[in-house]
Order: structure tokens, then sequence, then C-alpha cells
């Protein structure tokens, strides 16, 4: 009698192991899917953009190309896109805040697929690509130029360039040397002095100079990681060889990251990011001016006037969707911030909006602990990862770098 | 004393054949089919209007704008014409609302309306609420969809 209960515990026991564990396939249909969704093989081709006809012309890019690159592109001729926008460094800067003319209040953001965005910048400040590109030129923390300034520049450096693409120049003979809505007040002033005819030339060349460097931008695009061949050999039902074979580490990490932390809710698709704004609960750094996200941006988007419902739109309105469905108010945009693709994220710390976290631990052990926000309402539940566990979500995060 | 032992092995053996019954039924089960009402097509709340929802183009993709066709028929079946329509809506297991804020923008006959700016940027249960304002009166529907 006990030999047999002893039988049929151990029996019983084997059965419950083998149906717990051993027998148990390493990922469901439903995590195969999911996996399957974050490939970039997934990533559908780059859509034009209506709102810039100057998109896809190579001369457009080679131009935008050659602005984003000149140090003359900025008031003391030392600052470009690229100086904070590195292009050996996934076009990102490694500081917590971005350096142009002065520190800025925000981490520079890197640039991979960044045509695919429909908001730009951490709080979605602007619409388009091409409109963003002009933003930085103007900010006094960044390029520190104004618009009659850059006109005057295109002129003299690349205007044969600048014509074979967009047509003749205007007359520029009575603009002012420096003017601006957005400048000093002296450049203010020498602004509204200029006839609107004259503003409207100079906005024209400068939503040009915008759209050639958002041409080139298009050309910047994510590559291939090892979780990109370990998700395609998944799909085909291929043993991942080499270094496309995940370690249990890195798998419980994926398990983690599609499962039990729910990173994949907003972090989904094959660029990691919904393209939407949420409040996580990042703390914000001593020091730096008031920072509320979203909330503050939606202003700024509609006053711009190279939004895609202003002037200096190519095509029709049925592009400006985002714009005119966006939400508006509401406690959600509250300290709301983009959430950031995480191709390539394990070689740019440090992390978040302004640099807050040093570290993917750090990150990792931020949304497991899950704060209370400062103002507005994290969107983020404590998770309570063990140690074990938050190791496993960085040795994942790994594999979308390599 | 023995035969205490005895009877503990073979309880302790019958418990684990029992878990063991047990996970494989769970770990067998298809998933549960319980959730939200997915119907596309209910009457409001106050049983003033039938209305449907259906994506205009069939398919629902995460992550696009697209536009969705509210039909509204009164009970009797005529469509609901002049309609002034509220939307609004979110995720209910994530506390947060909807990531664009769509609108009735167009009429487009037999009760018909085009809901545009619908995006959806995760899977999971969203909800989509209409109040409707009508000749016969007011009422709210709320539809769900699970991505």
């Amino acid at each position: 009698m006990s030999r047999f209960a002893v039988v049929a515990g151990l029996f019983a026991l084997t059965a419950l192991a083998f149906l717990g564990g051993c027998g148990k396939p390493q990922f469901s249909d439903a995590e195969k899917k999911t996996i399957a969704s974050l490939a970039l093989n997934t990533l559908p081709s780059l859509k034009p953009d209506t709102t810039n006809q100057y998109a896809d012309l190579p001369a457009a890019a080679a131009l935008g190309s050659t602005l984003f690159f000149d140090g003359g592109m900025s008031r003391d001729g030392n600052v470009s896109c690229s100086t904070c926008h590195k292009i050996g460094r996934q076009f990102q800067d490694d500081l917590p805040q971005a350096v142009g003319v002065a520190r800025t209040n925000r981490r520079t953001m890197p640039l991979a697929g960044v045509a695919r965005n429909a908001w730009f910048f951490w709080d979605g400040r602007r619409d388009s690509l091409w409109a963003q590109a002009l933003t930085p030129l103007e900010n006094p923390l960044e390029q520190a130029g104004n618009r009659a300034a850059f006109a005057h520049y295109i002129k003299k450096r690349f205007g044969e360039r600048y014509e074979r693409i967009f047509g003749p120049l205007p007359d520029l003979s009575t603009v002012p040397a420096n003017a601006s809505p957005l400048g000093t007040d002296a450049e203010k002033a020498a602004w509204n002095a200029m006839p609107a005819g004259q503003q409207e030339d100079v906005n024209r060349v400068y939503a040009n100079i915008g759209k050639a460097i958002a041409a080139f931008e298009r050309s910047i695009e994510p590559g291939q990681t090892r979780f990109d061949r370990f998700a395609i050999d998944l799909a085909t039902g291929a043993k991942p060889e080499g270094d496309a074979a995940f370690s249990p580490e890195e798998i419980l990490g994926l398990k983690l990251f599609i499962g039990k932390a729910s990173c994949v809710t907003c972090h989904n698709g094959p660029r990691f990011t919904d393209n939407s704004f949420h409040n996580t609960g990042v703390p914000p750094v001593d020091g730096l001016p008031l920072d509320r996200g979203r909330v503050d941006a939606v202003a700024q988007v509609e006053a711009d006037p190279f939004n895609c419902l202003g002037a200096f739109r190519d095509g029709d309105e049925s592009a400006c969707k985002e714009l005119r469905f966006m939400v508006k108010d509401g406690p959600q945009i509250m300290r709301a911030y983009k959430t950031p693709s995480l191709r390539g994220a394990a070689d740019r710390p440090p992390y978040m909006h302004a640099g807050q976290f040093a570290t993917l631990d750090e990150v990792v052990a931020h949304y497991s602990k899950a704060p209370l926000a400062i103002e507005g309402v994290s969107e983020v539940h404590p998770l309570d990862l063990s140690e074990r566990e938050r190791a496993a979500l960085v040795a994942f995060l790994k594999t979308l770098s390599d | 004393m023995a035969s205490v032992w005895r009877y503990i092995l073979a309880g302790l053996g019958l418990a684990a054949l029992l878990v063991g019954i047990l996970a494989a039924i769970y770990l067998m089960s298809p998933q549960s089919a319980s959730g939200p009402d997915l119907s596309r097509s209910k009457k409001t709340m106050n049983g003033l209007f039938v209305a449907s929802f259906e994506p205009e183009r069939g398919v629902v993709r995460q992550g696009e704008l697209q536009s969705w066709l509210l039909t509204l028929k009164t009970a009797a079946g005529a469509p609901v014409e002049g309609a002034a329509i509220a939307v609004s809506g979110g995720m209910p297991q994530h506390d947060h609302g909807l990531p664009t804020s769509p609108q009735a923008t167009d009429y487009l006959g037999d009760g018909r309306y085009r809901i545009d700016g619908v995006k959806f940027t995760m899977s999971g249960w969203w909800q989509l609420h209409f109040g409707i304002s009508a000749a016969a009166g007011s009422d709210s529907v709320v539809f769900n969809i699970v991505l």
C-alpha cells in the first residue's frame, strides 16, 4: 500500500512537472504573434509625406544633408543639427540635456525612423518632420538663428542649389539682416516692420529649409538587430543559430517584456513605440524650468504657422488628421511624453526626456516601482519585479542594440 | 504509527495527482471566451435608438488613424437624421482615455455618421462612448473593441 502511494505520488509529480515545464513550448502562440509584430520585417515601407512635395527628391535630400551638418546654420556659426544629432551616435549626443548654443532642458532624440513619427519632440509640439527641423534653428538655446538671416545665408551659400529644387528665391535686398517673430526684441521689431508679403517670402524660404532637411532625415532608418533575427527564426520555425539564439535570461526578459511587465503595451510594433504620449511618473530634474510635457505642447503646435493646417503645407488638408483630431486637454496629457523607440536604446544612455536615468537598470527599476507622478496621473502600476527579472529585461533590451 | 504515514503518503499522492489533472485541464482548455460584449450593433442605453459601429474600410488597424461609421436607427428601424454626437472613450483597464479626439465629421445619409480620427495605439480592451441627441431624445451607447 505505502509503495503504491509513493509510486502514485511520484508519477503525479512527474506528470505535473512535465505539464508545467519541460513539455511546454518556449512561447505560446499568442506570445509568438506579439514577438512577430515587433520584428523589423513588419515595418511597412515609408509613406510619402504629402505635406512636403520635396520629401523624396534626391536633390532636396542632398541639400538637406549639407544643411544638417553645416555649422553656418546658427547664430555663432558653430552649431548644426549634427551638433546634437551625431551621425556616429545614432544621431543623438549621449547627454542628459542637449547643448547647442547653451544647455537645453531636454534629451536629444535619436533619428532612426524619425520620418515615421506623427509628432515630434518629446512633447509633440510639432506635427511634421519639416516643421520640427525649423524649431531648433531659432531656439535661443540651440542654433539661435533667425529666419531672415537664414534666408540671406541660403541665398549667399546655396542659392543655385536652392533654386534648382524650389524655384527662384524672392528678392531679399530689403529684408533686414536679422528678423524673426520669435527672436530678440530687435529681431521681433525688425520682423514686425516688414511688409506682410516679405514676411511670407522669408517664411517660404524658411519652410523650404525644413523640407530639405526633412528629405535628408527620411533616409535615416533603424537597422536589423539580434532580436529581429531571433524573431524571424521563431516565426518561421527555424532554430535560431549563432547570435540569433537567445540566452535563457534574454528569453525570460522577452517574456516579461510582452507579458507580466506590460512594456509592450506602449512599446509596440516594429519601432517599439505607440507614437503616443504617456505620463509614466518620471520625476522632473532639479534646476530645469517647469516642464509639463504634452499639455503645454498642444497650444504650441496649434500656434505654429508651419503646422499642417498652415499656409506652407503642400498637398491637401486630408494629411492633417493627427493635428485635427489631437487630444487638447484632459488629465492624461499632463506631464505626458512620447513613447520613445527602444531600438538601439541600450547603447544610448541616459534615458527619459531630460536624461533622468543613467542606466537601463534605473529605467527598469523605475517602472517596477512605479512612483506616483508629481503632477498628473502616472499610467504605470507597480510590477514588483525581482532582481533577476529586472536583469532579464535589461538583457532583452540589449538584444535591440546588437 | 506506520499506518498514519501510509495515509499521509497516500493523501499526498492523491493530492499531487489531482493537482496534475487540474493543471492538465487548465493548460489544455482554450482561452476563456467571456469578456466584454463585442457586438457591433446594439440598442442604446435607454432603448431610444439602435446603433451600429463599424470601421469604414472594414478592418481595424492598430496605430492608424481610421474613420468608422456609426449608424443610428430608431427602434422601428427608421434612420435617425440630424443627430448631435459626442464621442469619448478609453481603455478601462489602463485608466486612460483615447489617444485622439474622434469626431462625427459627416452625415452620409440613411442614418450613417462618419466618426473620423479614431486610433487604437495598443492592443487590449478599448471602449467608445457615444452621446447621441436627436429629435427622439438623448441617449448613449458604449461599444467595446478588443485588439
